[in-house]
């Protein structure tokens, strides 16, 4: 077994079909993996070994049958273990949300996400660790434990895909699918030093999906490089009838023959002013500048630009994205699904069960989302937000008019210590500062490592693009990973045995 | 902007969640200080800007009106808490 560390998923699918291993040894060394780190890095909620074993030996039956006749297709990601993360529904698999409501909740469909990697012939390995509901932006506020970055134990993997993101950059899995409504792919990628989509709303099917904000959830990748990102981006985007909000856009299929200078030459790229701000941590707007002079130096046009609205994005988004969730949250009520506390009364029954069992943060949201929707504050906290989204999507559309892409920081920090931010949510939600935009607006973004800080700590750079322009993205940031060795960094291993 | 413990226990009341005391003054002293910060959004004149309900272009999704197999009633009750005869069972609505 080579080191995992290594592997892509090209390399991956290549040794699989010689057969330089098999589907069963190159699960069982990412299931030994796990349970080397799993104890100290807590990414994972559960994870199913036979199953994963089991779905390898059928997947190794094929490879044997294809070896010996190249007639038959081969799945293009047959016997490729993933990790999912668990507010995503995988058939038969416990599927948590990263909270107490949901404990023994099992699916009894998949997500389109997740149907689509699977019928690809992929592997689950197990179900990631979250925020509850997605609601955070360190992985502190699942029911389940924290997850630790594994490049720094204190500190945490960011969030809410933390366990995706900690997967990835541990080598407990080549590839993870997360979630991003506020910045919960980008983020966490970032503080992980792996790479990390977030696609156009739209772009992939939000079917199977645990509901967080209905008009900001994304499905999103992470992955070692851009080149795996977008492979598994391919095979989950695209219309689906079972999402009304999935658009009906062909996906390209991208091309990453073309030298690096081809696609940075004149490229346009847009440095929004107001994203470089007082406070934030000067290694990481030098890991930054320092990345946008690099593209310049191979022939990039760095313009600078305003977004004017960008101050406004933090308070709009928390108030329509606790709105939304007050909304989509109505229905764990202990009557269809989990656990039930037990009273004389349905509204009893609904509120002591929602009352023991949802977090503080989710909580939290759920009466911040209430009150912006209620009689007589609707027009002036959810109705204004609504409009002021409006200003900071016009902010983008007009940028996108003089730029091709905007590169900008991922977060005002590298990953901060656990526990840092416990006695102020309104701090925590400050994280989510360079994230929330392209939420509000609807347009892609990626994370690309962009180096470390002095401790060592990952800083990425984010990619941002007009509506349904992911290919653009991938190329750009692959161009960059192909003249930088930034995403090959690895954190240092300390796990003692 | 300061809410009181009344307004937080109307709130916590239409959203469903029973609260001990002492999460009650917690929580009005955090969404306070939330919502204070969210009323800078105050500050934006808005009056002819249009809300943004969806980023994607607006659509409705029709499809041919063909009745499709649901997912069954065995499965939809695989999560219940508490069942009888193929259905949620549940304390009375009326008296």
């Amino acid at each position: 077994m080579p080191d995992l560390s290594q592997l892509t998923l090209k390399q991956i699918t290549g040794a699989l079909r010689k057969g330089d291993y098999s589907s069963r040894e190159l699960a069982q060394a990412y299931l030994d993996r796990i349970e080397l780190l799993e104890p100290q890095l807590n990414a994972f909620i559960s994870i199913e070994p036979e199953n994963v074993l089991e779905q390898a030996d059928k997947a190794d039956h094929q490879l044997a049958a294809w070896r010996k006749n190249a007639a038959t297709n081969l799945q293009p990601l047959l016997g490729v273990p993933i990790a999912i993360k668990d507010v995503l529904c995988v058939s038969g698999l416990r599927c948590t949300a990263g909270s107490r409501i949901l404990e023994n909740f099992k699916p009894v469909y998949d997500a389109t996400a997740a149907a689509r990697l699977i019928a690809a012939g992929a592997l689950v390995l197990g179900k990631t660790n979250t925020d509850e509901f997605a609601m955070g932006s360190s992985t502190e506020n699942s029911a389940y434990g924290v997850t630790r970055n594994p490049w720094d134990p204190n500190r945490v993997p960011g969030g809410s895909s933390g366990g995706s993101a900690a997967a990835v950059a541990a080598n407990m899995a080549p590839v993870a699918l997360g979630t991003d409504t506020g910045g919960s792919v980008r983020l966490p990628a970032s503080y992980c030093g792996v790479t990390g989509i977030k696609p156009t709303y739209g772009r992939v099917s939000r079917y199977g999906l645990i509901a967080f904000g209905s008009s900001l959830d994304v499905v999103g990748v992470l992955g070692q490089d851009v080149e795996d990102v977008s492979w598994i981006f391919n095979l989950i985007a695209g219309h689906d009838p079972l999402d009304s909000t999935s658009v009906d856009t062909p996906v390209p299929q991208f091309s990453f023959k073309q030298p690096p200078e081809t696609i940075l030459n004149s490229l346009r790229i847009g440095v929004p002013q107001e994203y470089f701000i007082s406070g934030m941590q000067l290694e990481v707007e030098a890991r930054v500048k320092e990345a946008i002079n690099i593209m310049q130096d191979h022939g990039a046009l760095i313009e600078t630009i305003s977004l004017p609205h960008t101050e406004y994005s933090v308070p709009v988004y928390y108030l329509i994205a606790p709105a939304e969730a007050s909304a989509n949250l109505a229905r764990y009520d202990g009557i269809r699904y989990g656990p039930r506390v037990d009273a004389d009364s349905i509204q009893a029954i609904n509120s002591q069960t929602r009352g023991e069992k949802f977090g503080p943060e989710v909580k939290r949201r759920i009466m911040l989302g209430t009150y912006a929707l209620s009689a007589g504050y609707y027009d002036a906290y959810y109705g204004q937000a609504q409009k002021v989204r409006t200003l900071i999507k016009n902010d983008f559309e007009r940028a996108f008019e003089k730029v091709d892409i905007i590169a900008a920081p991922v977060a005002p920090s590298t990953a901060f210590k656990i526990g840092e931010h416990s006695d102020d949510p309104l701090s925590m939600y400050l994280e989510d500062i360079f994230t929330i935009p392209a939420n509000l607006a609807g347009i892609p973004g990626l994370t690309i490592p962009a180096g470390l800080d002095q401790s060592r700590l990952p800083v990425g750079i984010q990619l941002m693009g007009a509506p349904f322009n992911e290919d653009l993205l991938f190329k750009v940031g692959n161009a960059f990973q192909a003249i930088t060795q930034h995403h090959l960094e690895k954190p240092i291993e300390k796990t003692t045995r | 902007m300061s809410l009181t413990l009344e307004e937080v226990e109307y709130i916590a009341e239409l959203a469903r969640l029973s609260l001990r005391p002492e999460e009650k003054e917690i929580y009005r002293d955090q969404l306070s200080k939330i919502l204070d910060y969210a009323s800078r959004l105050g500050n934006l004149d808005t009056t002819l800007v249009p809300a943004t309900f969806s980023v994607v272009p607006y659509h409705t999704a029709l499809r041919p009106d063909h009745s499709r197999p649901g997912i069954g009633e065995k499965k939809l009750l695989l999560n219940a808490p508490l069942t009888e005869e193929g259905q949620f069972k549940v304390p009375p609505i009326l008296d």
